[in-house]
């Protein structure tokens, strides 16, 4: 019965769905998030154009029926060019999410259990890594091992760390003081126990709202990284590199600058619309107040 | 409250330290030698092992760093490699481009964002609520050197009412330098502006839900004085707080926008240093912005005191 207090809305999965589907946030969040993923999947097995294949007379074309979205200075198809460029981006936002979560939820949750001198550092150690912006690790990062996709994922990583490290303390502190955990206390189980079994189940949908987040700030930090030749390298395709590309030849084909921004921007949107509405689902206390 | 100061003090200074290591360390794990890398690979030994000593490279690493930490607190920066000059006169030059693009678009975005917030917030759920809000959400997911390509295009292509790059200095005059920043900072601002109006807008609904608004209300005055005087200052901590967070992005993007823009600041410098392998001005400009990154949120932590008097007391 512990479980209960705390986390899921009192309501059936049905009730959820049905509450879901009338969120509008996160329809469009998770329509939009979805048909960026499909683009992704898609260009691993078909592009309309074969982007290695470099046609320099069909240079800098504007947007046309054959190629929707115009071609790039190597007569590149746009269009293949950003569906290819989804993997990258959702790649290196995903990881670096994974690297928040990984170290972050973890570090937090300890925090939160053992409190004193351990909560201090981890704190402090939040501080510092905040001091340190994306771009700024990634620069060092990149004067060490030179430019790299790599290098992008490693810098966005660290940043996200104590992103996840202070919601899962805050999460994990208003539980503790609970009474079902009070209740797990006084049956013997542990302080790692706990958390594994009742604080971190409790606190999955601020993660998952938070994950929604910084997957979004992931995608821009990936973009501004490329776009100052520190995330991916040619000829990979990013959308930041497409849109460096763009820069000295927009006077002539402003169609060039458009198409990847409007690419990042979609599925900036999407993301945090879809961050939006989880959060309106998932918090019990705003339930209650509508 | 001193007490509250003190420990905020402290804790920035000890901060600013970690960080001091972590910065000089990064650069000591850098593979190759900048004596070799100076002289090039001609260079005769003796050479070499001279001009090691010269820098001091032959010290033991506690040493240097407490040279170079030494060094950065009364401003000796040493030389860069490339440019032969003391680092601190290269970063004076290029950070009287940085700072004030910086505060220009923290200026826009606090004048932009505060008022937008508190105007949603007090009508919430009406049409310009909504509107405000779509607006702030599409704004959030615009990259700010994506905007900044479009903006230049529009104004500098199109329109021709700004240049759409450079930078004239600041010996003209100010104007022409300001009107060189302008777009810039703009463009650095928006992305952010959006972030903080959301911000300010759920905080002004936290308030405005509160008992003591209620009975300023009724004990009869006017709407607007509640709006900004009582529930303004009280919405202001989280508004504060992110303040301080997006400095941080700002120093990071004026180090984009600055490539977009081809402007003459910290942020060119620090491409071109790292492209020239000038690690001495990677090192310390990094440390730099760090540093003021840092001591921005010590000062909005120290302004929290200022704005919330329980915090005083305590």
């Amino acid at each position: 019965m512990s479980d209960l207090a705390f986390a899921a809305p009192p309501t059936g999965a049905a009730t959820f769905l049905r509450r879901a589907l009338r969120n509008r946030s996160f329809v469009t969040g998770l329509a939009i998030t979805a048909l960026v993923a499909l683009v992704a999947l898609v260009s691993f097995f078909w592009t309309p154009y074969d982007i290695t294949h470099l046609p320099v007379a069909e240079r800098m074309k504007p947007p046309s029926a054959s190629n929707l979205f115009g071609t790039d200075h190597f007569g590149r198809d746009i269009f293949s060019m950003i569906m290819i460029g989804s993997r990258n981006s959702i790649a290196v936002a995903l990881i670096a999410v994974g690297i928040g979560m990984g170290i972050g939820v973890p570090l937090g949750c300890a925090a939160a259990a053992r409190g004193g001198w351990l909560d201090e550092a981890v704190m402090r150690f939040n501080d510092i890594v905040f001091a340190f912006p994306a771009l700024l690790s990634a620069i060092m990062i990149t004067a060490i091992f030179g430019p790299g996709a790599v290098n992008a994922i490693i810098a966005i990583g660290i940043f996200n760390i104590p992103v996840f490290a202070r919601v899962a303390r805050a999460g994990a502190l208003a539980l503790w003081p609970r009474e079902f955990i009070m209740a797990a206390r006084v049956a013997g189980k542990g302080a790692a126990r706990i958390t594994v079994e009742h604080i971190l189940p409790n606190i999955v949908s601020l993660l998952l709202v938070q994950g929604t987040i910084q997957f979004a700030l992931g995608i821009l930090a990936e973009a501004g990284l490329s776009y100052v030749g520190l995330g991916a390298q040619p000829p990979m395709p990013s959308w930041g590199r497409m849109l460096f590309d763009a820069q000295t030849r927009m006077m002539v084909a402003p169609h060039l600058a458009l198409f990847p921004g409007f690419a990042i921007v979609i599925t900036v949107l999407g993301l945090n619309l879809l961050g939006d509405g989880l959060r309106d689902l998932l918090d019990p206390r705003l339930n209650r107040e509508r | 409250m001193t007490r509250y100061a003190l420990n905020r003090l402290l804790v920035g200074l000890a901060t600013l330290l970690v960080a001091s290591v972590i910065v000089f360390s990064v650069m000591e794990i850098l593979p190759g030698d900048p004596a070799r890398l100076m002289l090039g690979i001609n260079a005769t030994e003796d050479a070499v092992v001279a001009l090691r000593q010269q820098m001091g490279l032959d010290q033991p690493v506690v040493l240097r760093y407490l040279h170079w930490i030494g060094g950065m607190v009364v401003g000796d920066l040493g030389r860069s490699y490339t440019y032969s000059v003391p680092v601190l006169e290269l970063v004076a030059e290029r950070a009287a481009v940085s700072l004030p693009l910086a505060i220009l678009s923290l200026l826009l975005l606090t004048v932009v964002a505060i008022p937008v917030g508190i105007f949603a917030a007090a009508r919430r759920g009406s049409a310009a609520d909504a509107a405000t809000m779509a607006v702030s959400q599409i704004g959030v997911a615009i990259p700010n050197f994506w905007f900044a390509l479009l903006l230049v295009y529009l104004f500098a292509v199109w329109l021709r009412l700004v240049p759409a790059g450079g930078f004239p200095g600041w010996s003209a005059g100010p104007w022409p330098g300001l009107k060189a920043l302008l777009l810039p900072a703009v463009a650095l601002a928006l992305p952010q502006a959006a972030i903080l109006s959301r911000v300010t807008r759920s905080a002004m609904i936290d308030v405005l839900g509160e008992d003591y608004i209620r009975t300023a209300r009724a004990k009869g005055l006017p709407r607007a004085q509640v709006l900004w005087r009582h529930a303004l200052r009280n919405a202001l901590i989280p508004v504060l707080t992110i303040l301080g967070l997006q400095f941080a992005y700002l120093i990071a993007g004026t180090i984009i926008i600055e490539n977009v823009f081809y402007l003459p600041g910290l942020g060119r410098l620090i491409f071109q240093a790292i492209t020239q392998r000038d690690l001495i001005v990677v090192e310390s400009v990094v440390m730099l912005l760090v540093a003021s990154v840092i001591i921005v949120n010590l000062i909005v932590d120290l302004s929290y005191a200022i704005v919330d008097p329980r915090l005083r007391a305590a």
